[in-house]
């Protein structure tokens, strides 16, 4: 079986979980026998781990004809505009220069280099929404040249690529859903945003879900037939962190940790309040939020305003070693978000001895039976499982082994094996319909 | 005859380096030493080297005649130490003609005055014992950092024995009244309060070199020209800015060190003013009224207030934590932990935090080592966390010390107990021997 994937990121150049999720579901796949993939991405660097699976960097693609082309294109999809804030998110790194650009300049035609190939730029940011299109545009011209029975297509910003491949090939389309707009923008929907999912989950023949959660947006909100929508549960790529040499904690009291983008759906003033009212019990612990977005400058004043500025630390974006230096130094992790369709940075902590708390309102806590859960906004709860974890290190220890021990059981070899189930009845009924027809 | 006073202040913060959560309790260094011994150097062979040598060249030529006055902040004192001994020497030069005042401050460039009385006094008097070491000569006025000064300041600065005190001649303060007058402090008249007159300070300081002022480009026939056409009754005209001015903030291109070379012969030549110290100023002339200040002034900003460094969360909370820790430092009298706190307190951290320039932030943003106001408090507090551990940790390790020494007396108390226990012995068998 021959796989043709849209994906958007890959390692080691990633800004956040989806980047993860697709590595470690195509290393997965990759132990199916009778199973090949074609990853494209936009904007291949030449530095990924390519020993998995054939990568094909959308630029890398040369393109014929282009204006007519893509004037074609464009008013087949119908052309699209986005305000800045509503991206599904910002590279850290460019997050100030972009929030103050405009988002999408009146440019008619694509740039395209010499040799007639499409600059991409591989990043998250202005001007995303042109970036989609013409990653759709390259994906039609990949759809020919590499034969597939399956096109499988990440999140939203390649649903578009997937459907272009769907058109070309005419074979059966399989959408993953790592999130949706619901949960980035906390109920207030960009329209465009939605325009595309929506668009995506109509084309597909299947739709995988990382969590009930998101099965459940995906059925009630985009209005799918909840038989069409399969839940795949994410996994975590086995590390052993005993091979790393940590950096020495330097600070003696605890440790409590925040790692993630700090935007409104990883709900990051839930944690500064809890810490405060940790704090107002116990001197004997730090806080730590790592990472960067939009809420930090909030977050940091918030911290100053309750006096606990001393105690919160804050690191910018953590990159390679620092996230693993920062989970060694970790004895109690938290996601508090909002809403998280599936959350792989807690088995990530669970992995390297951190018991964790999660809220909630995230799809790992369906699978997950040995970390605190609390919903989002109980700052209190979230506070007294704080404060049990630092303060009583039997409950730590019952923790750390117990979740070490189911974490170690999620494996994307059987999140990939349950992905190839979907694509083997996908391709099933495909046919048959094909036949009826 | 009037009076121009020339003062100019001379200062380079000490930068912090970049200081990560992960270098908490791992190390306890906070400079950023290559970017403050290359701004050292530049600013040294752009300003104050070539500044200074002009000034040395007219002190000689118009001696007693033209005069000068600076006041150096010990941070500044400590670089040039380091990174430019030359230009400690080419102060030197200038402090042996006795046309130069030196002026009193906060040793660390802080804002001790207006948190605790006791540090800003100990922070004066390090400040005035090296300056007496260096140039020979104690100074009698006081400058406080950034030109801050209210009523109680200034009665706080008298009880230390100073003359004279400079500020800003705040146009919320003096209203109608003009800053060419001498006055003096409303709580303690005996302090006489120098007002700077910012508007032919900035002309110098500011719009040197600004080509779209009306006034470009200055002369210094046109600069005494308004010196001329100020009041005949008034007395005094205060020229006070930052040294840097000199090459650094008004390039050298701009014609600014010409300016600063024609000035002397231009104004005792064509005017009816003579150049005066601020000590001069203080002892020859009577104060016209008391200045009331009841709320903190400064020379900073459109506002001339404490916006620039305090009010805003960021501020007052690395502030407050600050000064927390003071009595603890003094009881551990740890030199390099005291000097650490000192450098914390410079004015330059919190100007950093100010969140009031988002949109121009022209001046904040001069040597600005940050790329936000946040990040230079996220900085500052991983420096403060860590300084906070070191003292966690000496006093732990006093704490142990004491305890041993508990142990070791009590060992002691319990061995003379023992001899003389035997002793009583012996004197008793003694005596029933005898």
């Amino acid at each position: 079986m021959r796989v043709l994937m849209f994906g958007w990121e890959f390692p080691p150049h990633i800004s956040g979980g989806l980047g993860t999720a697709c590595y470690g579901l195509t290393k997965g796949l990759s132990k199916v026998e009778d199973l090949d993939i074609v990853f494209v991405v936009p904007k291949a660097y030449g530095d990924e781990d390519q020993s998995k699976m054939q990568l094909v960097g959308a630029n890398g693609v040369t393109i014929n004809q282009v204006q007519t082309h893509v004037e074609k294109f464009k008013s087949k999809h119908t052309y699209l505009e986005v305000d800045s804030q509503l991206v599904p998110y910002n590279d850290p790194d460019e997050y100030y220069t972009f929030s103050s650009r405009d988002v999408y300049g009146k440019n008619k035609f694509f740039k395209v280099d010499k040799e007639g190939k499409l600059e991409f730029s591989g990043k998250y940011g202005a001007n995303l929404i042109e970036e989609i299109y013409k990653y759709a545009y390259v994906a039609s011209t990949i759809s020919m040249d590499h034969d597939h029975d399956v096109i499988h297509a990440h999140d939203w910003l390649c649903y578009p690529a997937g459907i272009a491949a769907k058109e070309v090939s005419g074979k059966p389309l399989v959408i993953h859903v790592h999130a949706t707009d619901f949960d980035r923008s906390g109920g207030s929907v960009n329209p465009k945003v939605f325009e595309i999912e929506k668009m995506g989950m109509d084309a597909a023949d299947k739709i995988i879900a990382v969590s009930n959660l998101t099965r459940n947006i995906v059925i009630e909100k985009y209005g799918q037939d909840p038989d069409k929508v399969v839940t795949v549960y994410n996994a975590v790529e086995p590390v052993s962190f005993e091979e790393k040499q940590a950096i020495k904690k330097g600070v003696k009291e605890k440790v409590v940790t925040f790692l993630g983008r700090i935007t409104m759906q990883k709900g990051p003033e839930y944690f500064v309040e809890a810490a405060y009212q940790v704090l107002k019990r116990t001197s004997n612990v730090r806080f730590v939020m790592a990472g960067s977005g939009d809420m930090l400058e909030k977050m940091v004043t918030r911290a100053a305003q309750l006096g606990i500025a001393d105690k919160f630390h804050f690191t910018g974006f953590l990159k390679g070693d620092d996230v693993f230096n920062m989970l060694k130094m970790s004895d109690v992790y938290v996601m508090p978000s909002v809403s998280e369709p599936f959350g792989i940075s807690p088995l990530e902590a669970m992995q390297s001895n951190v018991p964790t708390i999660i809220s909630k309102q995230s799809g790992v806590s369906e699978i997950l039976t040995h970390a605190i859960k609390v919903d989002y906004w109980d700052i209190d709860a979230m506070a007294d499982a704080i404060y049990g974890i630092i303060r009583y290190d039997s409950l730590s220890n019952e923790f750390k082994e117990k979740g070490k021990e189911e974490v170690d059981s999620l494996k994307w070899a059987n999140a990939a094996l349950n992905v190839y189930d979907v694509y083997n009845s996908t391709i099933e009924s495909f046919v048959e319909q094909t036949n009826q027809n | 005859m009037k009076s121009i006073c020339l003062y100019f202040q001379v200062h380079q913060p000490l930068r912090l380096r970049r200081y990560r959560f992960f270098d908490i309790g791992n190390n306890h260094y906070y400079y950023d030493d290559y970017t403050n011994e290359s701004i050292m150097r530049k600013i040294s062979d752009e300003c104050y080297l070539p500044a200074n040598k002009i000034l040395l060249d007219l002190l000689l030529e118009n001696k007693g005649k033209f005069k000068v006055a600076f006041s150096i902040t010990g941070i500044a004192i400590d670089q040039f130490e380091q990174y430019a001994p030359e230009v400690l020497d080419s102060f030197k030069e200038l402090a042996k003609t006795g046309d130069v005042e030196f002026l009193a401050e906060t040793y660390s460039h802080s804002l001790a005055s207006l948190k605790n009385k006791d540090e800003f006094v100990s922070q004066v008097q390090e400040h005035s014992d090296r300056i007496e070491a260096l140039f020979g000569v104690r100074p009698t006025t006081f400058r406080n950092t950034e030109l801050v000064y209210s009523d109680g300041i200034g009665e706080m600065v008298s009880e230390m024995g100073y003359k004279g005190i400079l500020t800003e001649g705040a146009k919320h303060i003096l209203g109608w009244k003009s800053p060419n007058y001498l006055y003096c402090n409303a709580i303690n008249p005996k302090l006489k309060v120098l007002l700077r007159n910012y508007k032919l300070s900035d002309d110098i300081a500011f719009r040197f070199s600004a080509e779209g002022w009306k006034e470009w480009p200055l002369t210094t026939t046109k600069f005494v020209e308004w010196l001329n056409d100020q009041d005949e009754k008034e007395d005094v005209v205060n020229i006070f800015m930052d040294y840097e001015t000199f090459g650094e903030h008004q390039k050298k291109e701009s014609g600014i060190f010409e300016f600063l070379e024609n000035l002397p012969k231009e104004v005792i030549l064509k005017s009816n003013y003579q150049f005066a110290t601020p000590t001069e100023l203080a002892a020859n002339y009577q104060p016209i009224a008391q200045a009331h200040v009841p709320n903190p002034i400064s020379w900073a900003d459109e506002e001339r207030d404490l916006s620039a460094w305090l009010g805003n969360n960021l501020q007052d909370e690395a502030f407050n934590k600050l000064y927390e820790l003071r009595d603890d430092v003094l009881a551990l009298k740890d030199e390099r932990l005291l000097k650490d706190w000192r450098y914390l307190q410079a004015s330059d951290h919190f100007y950093y935090m100010c969140t009031k320039f988002f949109s121009d932030g022209d001046v904040h943003s001069y040597f600005n080592p940050y790329d936000s106001p946040y990040d230079a408090f996220i900085n500052y507090m991983n420096v403060l966390s860590d300084f906070q551990l070191r003292i966690k940790e000496m006093r732990n390790v006093l704490a142990d010390k004491s305890d041993l020494m508990e142990a070791e007396l009590a060992e002691k108390d319990a061995l003379i107990e023992k001899y003389r226990k035997e002793l009583d012995d012996l004197k008793a068998q003694f005596e029933k021997a005898e």
